[in-house]
């Protein structure tokens, strides 16, 4: 698909227009998730178990439906039974457990009921009437403990087929590639580093916390406001989890103050609308920040061993990694993916990985770019990076030694198409950072990264107006900037300025299905649909061209926003202006629009490189990112200064997981930093200005060469940083966040 | 609990509203006044996101109560725009596509806003320090700090 | 005939075969070929796979053509966030 009529000249694309949502966003007008309200609407706030692990021996609800300001409270028996089938199906069960606790509470934070009320304080004050009676169970938070024989089971027969007998019950999911003799490979190495290495949990930390506003009539019918990277699966899971029909639901998705991967899944949804059903009113549910940190997806937390041998001329003869990921007390860690992406940037003869996917008492993993990714790159290139300086090798020179081009076996698998990996590797090089001087108590770090993307269900519509100007409606929230990068595609289409096009996110009920905003597929896959849906529109601009013109469609060709004949041959012709054939459309045919509807297959896979100067304070063990680039490759972009942004963004969302950020868990199981104030994410102060290099290799998967972009820039830099920091304080950092204790206790056993 | 009468100006409006004393004041502006632009990001007066100024003063408004606003002057996002003519820093905002989600760019615009009216001219340094309050997590703050010192040397340019 | 590559930990469940040759021109066909020669892989298809066809990775269609000759890997499910 779309490999026909491939463009490489553009006239918008590439350029950097003003976004069409800043006027809202800068006077605050936009609305996002919290800013909805409706007629009659109640306030929901949800009860949350206390307990890392317990089993819910009663709850008694009785005095807090006696109140009078307390219209609806509903617990697991609300939920429509979703019956357990391991696999993917089991998702809706998995989801539903999570969003409702059901015999037992499987973490700190986990829903067990909800009520709706009159106002918000009145809501909250009422889930002190319910009394809940727990008996608590031993819990298990860490990977490694969870994984030992002695390990409490989180829940019996909820690993699938891939597991090795003889596993603990909290091993869920197993798997293992790579290709080669790794133990042949090692034998010719000439240096082998055998290494082990840890990463605590992140939160995605969007700055919105979870919000909705549900109404569930008894007719099965509903309305949902909510703010989510995707309402279609919002859609198909709030109406299995409630028994009803996925078409009655309408879902509506608000601006999205920031997801990253968290806002993938439902929380807070269904059980809005379980509560809207009961009350028969609309009701509101806005999360806390201790309760988006308690009870929505952190990352996976890992423990990994790798094994990497090389020559003395920096080759490498043989990889191997282990990569254990916690994802919380349900399957899904993505393990599989950790392993898959790991060794991705290299040619290797040699390579083996396994991944695990364990449960513990956590809250569910979700998604955060890239998931998986960049715990793996931290583990393999810190490897990398202490193999070249007990070899004196160029860091850089090294990797591209060993780079993966197009034709290279990738480590999971299939031969790589046209990729830009050395591309980004030669520019790290050529770059001024690279050969930059550093100063006393300075290191630096580099690192490669790699990221799949993804394409996914895509449908996109596309209407001309009577004046000439062009309303697309797409169905993945907007959250880099994208409606900007729509309108430019579409403008390159249809050859009329940018500023003539609004997009907009439509709700369930006006497009067909999209699949979420992850994957980095919104500029990839809803950028594809939007050019197709604007060839169709302009295929019936043509002709209506043609009819005027008395001549064969064939005859023809769109060019500069206007039909033109296609030839000599054609006829001797004046250019028709689109707005001139839109004129008078309803006479001539009818109303004209295009639309595009598919699984784009052909998302192309991206690298990017990083440089990271840090200076470590021995005294304090404090680390300062003195300078920071970042090298990716973006198949083609769109808008240049958004692509810029999602580079900038993913840097320094590495830089606080690298250096701040973790989940601490006490030994009672219960989180112990769900506030901001303790759960530190980076700020102004923290950072320095982050530079970029956009490089373009085209995805040959995209008519314009587009690859996804979002997620790949966070995948680097935990490494990075790493190796940074390890070089400037002369000991190798094998734990993250590298936070000013840990670099202390690092110096202090290195003497 | 018997809620509280408040009288007090937002954005030079005189207005009154009916609050229990452990609304915060950012409840009231958005509930009660229904002026949605500030946000809450967290409830404890760590991410910025509900910045308004009270009095000249810049406060995060999740950590004041509603009551406490009687008799004060608030400005907030929706204050900064004269009718249709957008604030210097607010086209910058834009043109430096320095907001992704835009969750944060009330209160950045908010605290911005308040820096540049103590400090006109302030280093690269003082305006990260300035901002540190105000969590951004798309942008990696590098394109808002631009955008700020890029609008502080053009008022300084106008003036 | 299509030479599917698995990836290894599948080899448990085709006899230790990690290249298994079947009919097929789309990636639908592959995939039930792929079950009608070895039974237990079903487990992993409804669990979720992608096909890599000459390194172009399919993340989920079933109407994917094989070219004679394609090199054919059978991937994990993709996710993305």
């Amino acid at each position: 698909m779309a490999l026909d009529d491939r463009k490489s000249e553009f006239t918008f694309v590439g350029t950097r227009p003003d976004r069409p949502d800043g006027l809202d966003k800068v006077t605050g007008r936009a609305k996002f998730g919290a800013d909805m309200s409706a007629p009659g609407m109640l306030h929901g706030a949800i009860l949350r178990s206390p307990h890392a692990h317990a089993r819910i021996v009663k709850i008694d609800a009785s005095k807090a439906e006696a109140h009078k300001d307390v219209k609806a409270v509903v617990t697991r028996a609300d939920f429509a039974d979703v019956p357990f089938k391991p696999g993917l199906e089991g998702e809706f069960w998995n989801v539903l457990e999570n969003v409702m606790a059901g015999e037992k509470a499987l973490y700190d934070g986990h829903a067990v009921a909800a009520v709706a009320a009159t106002s918000a304080l009145a809501a909250r004050d009422a889930l002190k009437l319910i009394e809940v009676e727990y008996e608590v169970l031993p819990h298990v938070t860490d990977v490694d403990k969870a994984m030992a024989p002695d390990a409490p089971v989180i829940r019996e027969g909820a690993a699938d087929y891939s597991v090795p007998e003889g596993m603990h019950p909290n091993v869920v999911r197993y798997h293992e590639s790579g290709h080669g003799d790794v133990e042949a490979g090692f034998a010719e190495a000439d240096l082998v580093i055998e290494d082990s290495f840890v990463t605590e949990a992140t939160h995605q930390g969007y700055i919105e916390p979870h919000a909705c506003l549900g109404a569930l009539g008894g007719d099965g019918k509903g309305e949902l406001w909510c703010c989510t990277q995707g309402h279609w699966i919002v859609q198909k899971t709030c109406a299995a989890l409630l028994g009803i029909e996925t078409s009655q639901l309408r879902v509506t998705a608000s601006e999205i103050g920031g997801g990253f991967g968290g806002k993938t899944t439902v929380f807070i949804e269904p059980v809005a609308l379980a509560l809207s059903r009961k009350a028969n009113r609309p009701v509101k549910i806005v999360m806390s920040r201790s309760e988006v940190f308690r009870a929505t997806g952190p990352t996976s937390s890992a423990s990994m061993d790798i094994k990497i041998g090389m020559k003395k001329d920096g080759t490498i003869t043989a990889a191997e990694g282990i990569f254990r990921l916690q994802g919380g007390a349900f399957p899904g860690a993505p393990g599989d993916m950790t392993a898959m992406c790991a060794f991705a940037p290299y040619n290797l003869t040699n390579v083996r990985q396994v991944g695990y996917d364990v449960m513990a008492n956590r809250p569910k993993q979700a998604a955060y770019r890239a998931p998986g990714a960049p715990m793996g790159a931290f583990a393999v290139e810190s490897v990398l990076d202490e193999l070249c300086n007990q070899l004196g090798l160029d860091p850089v020179d090294v990797r591209l030694k060993n780079a993966a081009h197009e034709g290279t076996k990738a480590s999971y698998g299939p031969t790589y198409e046209r990729i830009g990996l050395v591309e980004t590797l030669e520019a790290a090089k050529a770059h001024p950072h690279y050969s930059a001087p550093l100063k006393p108590g300075q290191g630096r770090g580099i690192s490669c990264g790699f990221w799949f993307n993804h394409g996914g269900e895509t449908s996109v519509s596309l209407a001309l107006s009577e004046d000439g100007s062009a309303q697309v409606m797409v169905g993945t929230p907007d959250i880099g900037g994208s409606r900007a990068s729509m309108a430019l595609m579409a403008a390159e289409v249809l050859g009329i300025p940018y500023e003539n096009i609004r997009v907009t996110v439509a709700d369930t009920a006006s497009l067909g299905y999209n699949d979420v905003s992850h994957g980095s597929r919104v500029t990839y896959a809803s950028g594809l649909a939007t050019i197709k849906a604007a060839r169709h529109a302009v295929e019936k601009l043509c002709e209506r061209a043609a009819a005027k013109w008395g001549i064969p469609v064939d005859a023809v060709k769109w060019e500069d926003g206007c039909a033109v004949p296609s030839g000599p041959n054609a006829g001797d012709f004046d250019p028709i202006p689109l707005a001139d054939i839109t004129a008078d459309m309803g006479r001539t045919g009818g109303p004209i629009s295009g639309h595009f509807e598919a699984t784009p297959e052909g998302a192309g896979v991206s690298f990017g490189t990083h440089i990271v100067d840090a200076e470590v304070d021995p005294e304090t063990g404090k680390t300062s990112i003195t300078r920071y680039t970042v090298i990716q490759d973006a198949g083609k972009a769109i808008h240049p200064t958004y692509v810029e942004g999602q580079y900038q963004g993913g840097a320094a969302q590495g830089i606080g997981w690298a250096l701040n950020e973790e989940y601490i868990y006490g030994d009672d199981g219960r989180l112990q930093n769900s506030i901001f104030l303790d759960y530190r994410i980076p700020v102004a102060s923290d950072l320095p200005m982050i530079d970029t290099v956009i490089v373009e290799v085209p995805n040959p998967g995209h008519p314009f060469g587009v690859r996804g972009v979002g997620e790949t820039g966070i995948v680097p830099p935990l490494a990075a940083i790493a190796n940074a920091v390890s070089n400037a304080a002369g000991v190798r950092m094998r734990q993250l966040p590298m936070s000013p204790p840990r670099i202390l206790a690092a110096l202090k056993d290195n003497g | 609990m018997s809620k509280l009468h408040v009288s007090t100006t937002v954005n030079g409006d005189p207005v009154e509203y009916l609050c229990d004393p452990r609304e915060t004041l950012l409840d009231c502006l958005r509930d009660k006044l229904n002026l949605t632009g500030a946000k809450e990001g967290c409830g404890t007066g760590d991410c910025g996101a509900c910045s308004v100024t009270v009095d000249g003063r810049l406060v995060c408004s999740c950590l004041m109560l509603g009551v406490e606003a009687e008799g004060k002057e608030i400005e907030t996002v929706e204050g900064i725009a004269d009718g249709d003519v957008l604030h210097p820093l607010q086209k910058k905002m834009i043109e430096y596509a320095a907001l992704q989600c835009g969750i944060c760019t009330p209160g950045i615009l908010v605290a911005a806003k308040s820096l540049l009216e103590k400090n006109p001219n302030p280093t690269e340094e003082e305006t990260r320090y300035w901002l540190a309050g105000n969590l951004c997590r798309c942008t990696g703050y590098d394109k808002i700090i631009r955008a700020v010192m890029d609008t502080a040397a053009e008022m300084r340019e106008a003036s | 005939m299509v030479e599917v590559h698995l990836w290894s930990s599948l080899r448990s469940l085709t006899g230790g075969c990690e290249v298994v040759e079947v009919e097929a021109r789309t990636t639908g066909e592959l995939l039930r070929e792929l079950v009608r020669a070895h039974p237990q892989l079903q487990a992993p298809i409804d669990a979720g796979v992608s096909v890599a066809i000459d390194g172009r990775i399919i993340a989920t269609g079933l109407s994917e053509p094989i070219p004679e000759g394609a090199e054919v890997y059978l991937m994990q499910r993709l996710r993305g966030g």
